[in-house]
């Protein structure tokens, strides 16, 4: 069966006219003979196989100063994965994943392809790399029937980010069931270096559903050729990239993203949330072409690289900014900054008050109206022993609300902190052990050496005194009956008095109360 | 029930006859006979789903028989068992591949449930073989596509929203771990039953199944160039996964069936 044709020779017009050959013979498809067409590269040294990762992981930059023969095997499987909670689709991947594996090579390299076609496969399948310079991109060349392998040989003549995806006919269906991935061809120089690189491609399904539709859902073809996908997502299914799934990065990084968009059919707005691209390399070229970008796009078929610096730490939303696709359609992802606050950079809210408009003055008759009935309120609380007894409840509610608008950002929302920079609320002994000691922190902020839990913290906690007495009674009992805590509620008089000890200035808080 | 489809089958082409007015000489239906197991396919014109500078745009098909059923293992058993040379361990290289019979246990053995599956892995140069064994020949391209585009209740389904979305609702199932029996799913108007949902299948001129259209080689949107029907999706596919095939391959859910002049 294997009747291997040894070519050898250097010089591209041999290795054209050979490839022509070779193409009309598998077109002519009469023998079932298996050709092997190899030339000798002589710019090339050594070998190696390349390191493939599965979104949203890149693989790590290339450090040789040579070009080399690199192997890159791919294999095709059809697969049902879940598309959305509840919701599951055929997709056909390369790699068993979508987007497909992210493939790294240098400029310069020699690449041997190998394409597998899992045997379980239905359909027939092959790979179109835009990295790859001859006609079909590799397409007519790896061509594979079920349980069946292909191999095609390329060099990597231009630098850069490119989407590789099935060509077979019917293309569109191919790539609207997810096959679809990017392939890096890092610059001689290489790429500047940055702390943080992750992997973003973005695609749409048509399924036969509704968004959320729940069950086994079938390739639409009226929705794709109408463009009406159900599903916009980032790597291949709804809350990708959320949760324990987001990206994640410090305060004080460089962070690059390689975005592609594997369509097939819309164009993507691609904006984080929060953030600027301080250098965006527009349709994934070589130049970094424009600096401070709010929304850049990336179109069907293609990529665009943005790097940033991460100055605040928080979450950050990733989202197609043509809106209903990230609210309605799935096309939103997370990147989860870590650190210590820069208030100067951003200051998280610094009033959350009422709001009345131009309306009644203080004094005048309906103030006064208000003020009574209020009193009248607060009286039949207090004599329901019921209801009193639900104080506390409310007061954790409530302040609940408080932290985390105002301290999960540092304490972070399970309370466990961040180790080494702000101490946990968790289960903290420093704060349960006094009451007035964390009344007076909030108030007039905390510096110096303290330990918890036995780990010692030297950070700074900024004063929070706009924030009212209700507020920091409520936000303190939320503290001391969350995260393992349990103790008493902190009443708004507590803290007034705790204000009051030391001369406050311009406190914003009175004049709301 | 033989005799009833027989008559049914010719009322309907001789109804084709009728209209199409094309055939020159007339015989009397009455003298023909139809091979058992075989339906009449009567003849017509297929229009392939792209077209090419050389290539025709339509193809007559002359009436021609076509296996009701994909062959099962325990036809193509028969098969074996009298032409050792295509048994699992005695077939050369170049005329099947690996896993030629791969769902059999043995030369001559396979489980008691895909008696009646459909036989796949199975090369083109087997499937041939098998037909000629049977006095029989695999069906032309243009053939087998034209008596499939027939839904249950039309000669051509291709409009039939309902009938194209139940053959691509088969490309969104995943495979099965056991092929089902074969004549599980609905006949067509000719009474042929699994042309599609079931199995893919050779055809006698695979290799050329693109006429010289080399859709093999107009990948991506180039494809559609030459499509005179862009929306028949699952003639695409069907010729573009035979397009991936060669003589000596074996896939696990391709098999075959036969097909055999209409003789007087």
């Amino acid at each position: 069966m294997k009747n291997k044709k040894q070519t050898t020779g250097v010089g591209k017009a041999i290795s054209l006219a050979a490839m022509t050959v070779l193409t009309a013979q598998i077109l002519a498809a009469d023998s079932p003979a298996t050709t092997n067409n190899r030339l000798v590269d002589p710019t090339v040294t050594g070998e190696e196989v390349a390191v493939l990762t599965q979104a949203p992981n890149v693989p790590p930059p290339i450090k040789r100063s040579h070009a080399t023969k690199v192997i890159v095997t791919l294999e095709v499987q059809e697969v049902i994965k879940r598309l959305s909670d509840g919701v599951e689709y055929l997709f056909w991947t390369f790699g068993g994943e979508v987007p497909g594996s992210f493939i790294r090579i240098r400029e310069g390299d020699q690449v041997e392809f190998h394409l597998n076609n899992h045997p379980s496969s239905k359909m027939p399948h092959n790979i179109d790399l835009h990295a790859v310079t001859g006609p079909g991109g590799g397409a007519a060349s790896s061509f594979t029937a079920p349980g069946h392998s292909s191999q095609f040989s390329f060099k990597a003549l231009n630098p850069g980010l490119y989407v590789y995806h099935c060509a077979t006919a019917p293309v569109g269906m191919h790539v609207a069931n997810g096959m679809y991935g990017l392939i890096l061809v890092d610059p001689k120089e290489g790429l500047p270096p940055v702390d943080r690189e992750y992997y973003v491609m973005q695609g749409e399904f048509y399924t036969a559903g509704k968004f959320g539709e729940e069950g086994l859902q079938s390739f639409d073809l009226n929705k794709a050729v109408d463009e009406r996908p159900a599903y916009v997502v980032f790597n291949g299914a709804v809350n990708s990239l959320v949760g324990e799934n987001a990206l994640k990065a410090n305060v004080g990084e460089r962070v690059r993203l390689y975005v592609g968009n594997g369509g097939p059919n819309l164009i993507s707005s691609f904006h984080v949330i929060g953030e600027i691209f301080d250098t965006v390399y527009q349709e994934a070229g070589s130049l970094p072409s424009q600096h401070n970008v709010q929304t850049t796009l990336v179109p069907a078929g293609g990529a665009t690289i943005v790097e940033f610096k991460v100055e605040v730490p928080g979450t950050y939303v990733l989202v197609d900014h043509s809106l209903f696709r990230a609210f309605n359609k799935g096309a939103l992802g997370m990147l989860k900054v870590d650190g210590a606050p820069d208030l100067l950079a951003y200051s998280g809210k610094e009033v959350d008050a009422v709001y009345l408009g131009r309306q009644a003055g203080p004094g005048s008759a309906s103030e006064k109206k208000v003020e009574q009935l209020r009193a009248a309120r607060q009286e039949a609380i207090s004599s329901n022993p019921q209801i009193a007894g639900l104080t506390r409840e409310i007061q954790i509610e409530k302040g609940k609300g408080v932290f985390l608008q105002t301290c999960f950002v540092c304490h972070q929302s399970n309370g466990e902190g961040i180790p080494g920079q702000i101490p946990p609320l968790a289960k903290s002994d420093y704060l349960m052990a006094d009451k007035t000691r964390s009344i007076r922190a909030v108030l007039q902020g905390q510096s110096g050496e303290i330990v918890v839990n036995g780990k010692k913290y030297n950070g700074i906690m900024t004063p929070l005194n706009y924030l009212t007495d209700q507020d920091i009674a409520n936000v303190l009992t939320y503290v001391r009956n969350s995260f393992g805590n349990q103790g008493d509620a902190v009443t708004p008089d507590e803290v007034r008095l705790i204000r009051s000890e030391t001369p406050v200035p311009s406190s914003s808080s009175s004049q709301y109360e | 029930m033989r005799r009833k489809q027989t008559i049914l089958t010719l009322a309907v082409f001789l109804l084709i006859f009728f209209f199409s007015g094309q055939r020159g000489q007339s015989t009397g239906p009455e003298s023909r006979v139809l091979p058992t197991g075989m339906a009449l396919i009567p003849g017509g014109i297929y229009k392939p789903p792209f077209r090419t500078a050389t290539g025709p745009d339509e193809i007559p098909i002359r009436a021609f028989c076509l296996d009701i059923y994909p062959v099962t293992n325990e036809q193509f058993l028969e098969f074996v068992r009298a032409h050792p040379r295509w048994r699992r361990s005695q077939v050369r290289s170049v005329a099947a591949d690996a896993s030629y019979l791969k769902q059999w246990s043995g030369d001559l053995h396979f489980d008691e449930e895909i008696r009646n599956a459909p036989v796949t892995f199975v090369s083109y140069y087997a499937a041939k073989a098998y037909a000629r064994w049977r006095d029989k020949r695999l069906p032309g391209t243009a053939e087998w596509e034209y008596a499939a585009a027939a839904s249950p209740k039309r000669v051509d389904g291709a409009n039939d929203e309902k009938f194209q979305k139940q053959i691509l609702a088969w490309y969104s199932s995943p495979s099965p771990k056991a092929l089902p029996d074969v004549g599980s799913g609905k006949p067509n108007i000719w009474g042929v039953h699994d042309l599609h949902g079931l199995v893919w299948e050779w055809t006698g001129n695979f290799y050329a199944a693109l006429g010289n259209t080399g859709l093999n080689e107009a990948f991506c949107g180039a494809a559609s160039k030459d499509a005179t029907d862009r929306s028949n999706y699952p003639a695409f596919m069907r010729f573009g996964f035979r397009s991936s095939l060669k003589e000596n391959y074996t896939v696990h859910n391709l098999g075959f069936r036969c097909a055999k002049d209409f003789e007087e």
